[in-house]
């Protein structure tokens, strides 16, 4: 028993320095100079933009189901009116950025992951890293910023579609004119709602395109391993994704509410 | 794909062009050329698997040294360990007189612009075309900033290869031959004084592996470059080689010119034959 728990916690703690080595890597090619900027708009475009179509629908269908879900219950209670404020507040705050963070990390984390992945198969980054260029500053850095950029302008625009939503589910059964209901939206959101919301989004990003590269520029060599990083790449992210969102959620309430 | 008029031309070039050089090649040098790569006492393992177990190799400036072993007996680890992409467990590895795993990381850096390196598959971006792949290392590893001199050095190269009309495909659209070019394309653009090739003619039919053999040697004149050839391709090594070491069983077995290693008397040896 010992014998096969003892391989599994030196392998996990050999991979916890594997990643704290990665990231120190990161940080100092972040800092070194001769930033690709190029390569991070082309990331932010095919990472970010491309992701809007996917993100926007999905966003607007959880709006809708979650004011259709919410309304009767709050019409037992004699409190539709609430219903714009309770749908404004639980899209900013958990909604929008956790359902917007798991649709990345399954699409973008992936295709990060198997693309260096595969970059790495087919000795792309060696043959980089061998001519004197800079793989981690041309492959890594610009796609761990491109997701820490663009995550949270993903989740804005999430929100608000989801937001839209919420409307049209309102307007199926009632009447309310947009004017009142982004009014009560917008009135029923603080700051300090807002900002919590907000930090998370960029943490998300972060881990998303950090685990989605060491994932991926970490691959063995064989094609199979091309297919594990994608992989592993999506379940490390999505459960940092929900770490992230506990420990934020928590210090934001110790912080604002005490 | 088909070759265009100008690719068959310019292979055509490379035929005609191959007797005077290797005539050229095979000239003996009146005084003793400078060092350019020494390993001694060279032991490599992973694990219990000892792969390189005391590798001895001198090789001079414009001097074409081939090595020859079988899948498996260290030939490309002992390349790795050149360029220090794999640190060796012991025995030196200079090269211009510096001691490769000595080195810094930005010391290393400094000297990869002096080596190129021909991966087996060509290992192109895949994500670039021809053009950007061959403007990466002008970009990021010379820093050059002028498009007019890119552009030169970029058709310079590419037409050296007989790769003119590819120039805004895709890897992808590109046959296993027209890759390697292209490889080779790329690690000639920054004119490197050491070009290392791994297996430069695995996986393709005679007729192209001879067309890349003769190009090897062409640029290897054109561009003066000292160079090792990882091969167990007998043709290419004929074409190739001022000089043949075989390598068996992690130490060198053999060594000499290709017509000397074709006379050995050497079970191994003989078996390449």
């Amino acid at each position: 028993m010992a014998d096969q728990v003892l391989p599994g916690w030196k392998k996990w703690l050999e991979g916890s320095g594997d990643q704290v080595i990665f990231l120190k890597g990161f940080f100092r090619n972040v800092f070194r100079g001769g930033f690709e900027w190029s390569e991070f708009v082309r990331q932010c475009y095919e990472i970010g933009y491309k992701s809007f179509t996917l993100v926007g629908t999905t966003a607007f269908i959880m709006g809708l189901v979650l004011a259709l879900q919410l309304r009767p219950t709050l019409v037992d209670f004699g409190a539709e009116s609430m219903l714009p404020r309770t749908l404004a507040i639980s899209i900013i705050r958990e909604i929008g950025p956790v359902i917007t963070a798991i649709i990345c990390a399954g699409k973008i984390a992936s295709s990060i992951g198997a693309e260096l992945g595969s970059m790495k198969v087919t000795e792309q980054i060696d043959a980089m890293d061998v001519s004197g260029a800079n793989p981690m500053q041309y492959l890594v850095v610009t796609r761990i910023l491109a997701t820490t950029f663009m995550v949270p302008l993903l989740t804005l625009m999430g929100d608000v579609l989801g937001l839209i939503g919420g409307y049209l589910a309102i307007n199926i059964s009632g009447k309310v004119t947009v004017m009142l209901y982004f009014n009560k939206c917008i009135g029923s959101i603080d700051f300090s709602d807002l900002l919590p919301a907000f930090i998370k989004t960029i943490f998300f990003g972060f881990v998303i395109g950090f685990i989605g590269c060491y994932k991926g520029y970490n691959s063995n060599k064989g094609t199979e391993s091309v297919g594990l990083s994608a992989n592993s790449a999506v379940v490390a992210s999505s459960l940092w994704i929900f770490v992230i969102d506990a420990i934020v959620v928590q210090i934001s309430n110790i912080i604002i509410y005490h | 794909m088909p070759l265009s008029y100008r690719s068959v031309t310019s292979l055509y070039t490379i035929d005609m062009e191959e007797k005077e050089i290797i005539e050229e090649q095979k000239q003996p040098s009146s005084k003793k050329k400078e060092l350019v790569i020494h390993i001694k006492g060279l032991k490599k393992s992973f694990g219990d698997h000892h792969v390189l177990k005391h590798v001895d190799l001198d090789v001079h400036r414009g001097e074409n040294v081939v090595i020859l072993g079988k899948s498996g007996t260290g030939k490309s680890v002992t390349i790795e360990c050149i360029v220090g992409m794999l640190t060796p467990d012991e025995g030196e590895v200079k090269v211009f007189g510096d001691d490769v795993p000595e080195m810094t990381e930005r010391q290393l850096k400094e000297l990869r612009t002096k080596i190129g390196f021909l991966f087996q598959s060509g290992a192109l971006y895949d994500s670039m075309t021809v053009r950007d792949n061959l403007e990466f290392p002008l970009t990021r590893v010379l820093k050059i900033r002028d498009q007019a001199e890119i552009d030169k050095r970029v058709e310079e190269v590419l037409d050296g290869v007989g790769l003119m009309d590819a120039i805004d495909k895709m890897p992808s659209d590109l046959s296993g031959g027209m890759r390697k070019r292209v490889g080779l394309a790329r690690t000639l653009i920054v004119k490197p004084e050491i070009m290392l090739y791994d297996e430069p003619t695995t996986g393709l039919d005679p007729i192209t592996s001879r067309e890349i053999s003769q190009l090897i040697l062409k640029m290897q004149k054109k561009y003066k470059t000292t160079s090792i050839i990882i091969t167990h391709d007998m043709e290419c090594a004929e074409i190739t080689a001022d000089r043949v070491v075989v390598l068996n069983d992690g130490e060198f077995v053999a060594e000499g010119s290709f017509d000397k290693i074709k006379e050995s008397k050497d079970e191994f040896v003989r078996s390449f034959f």
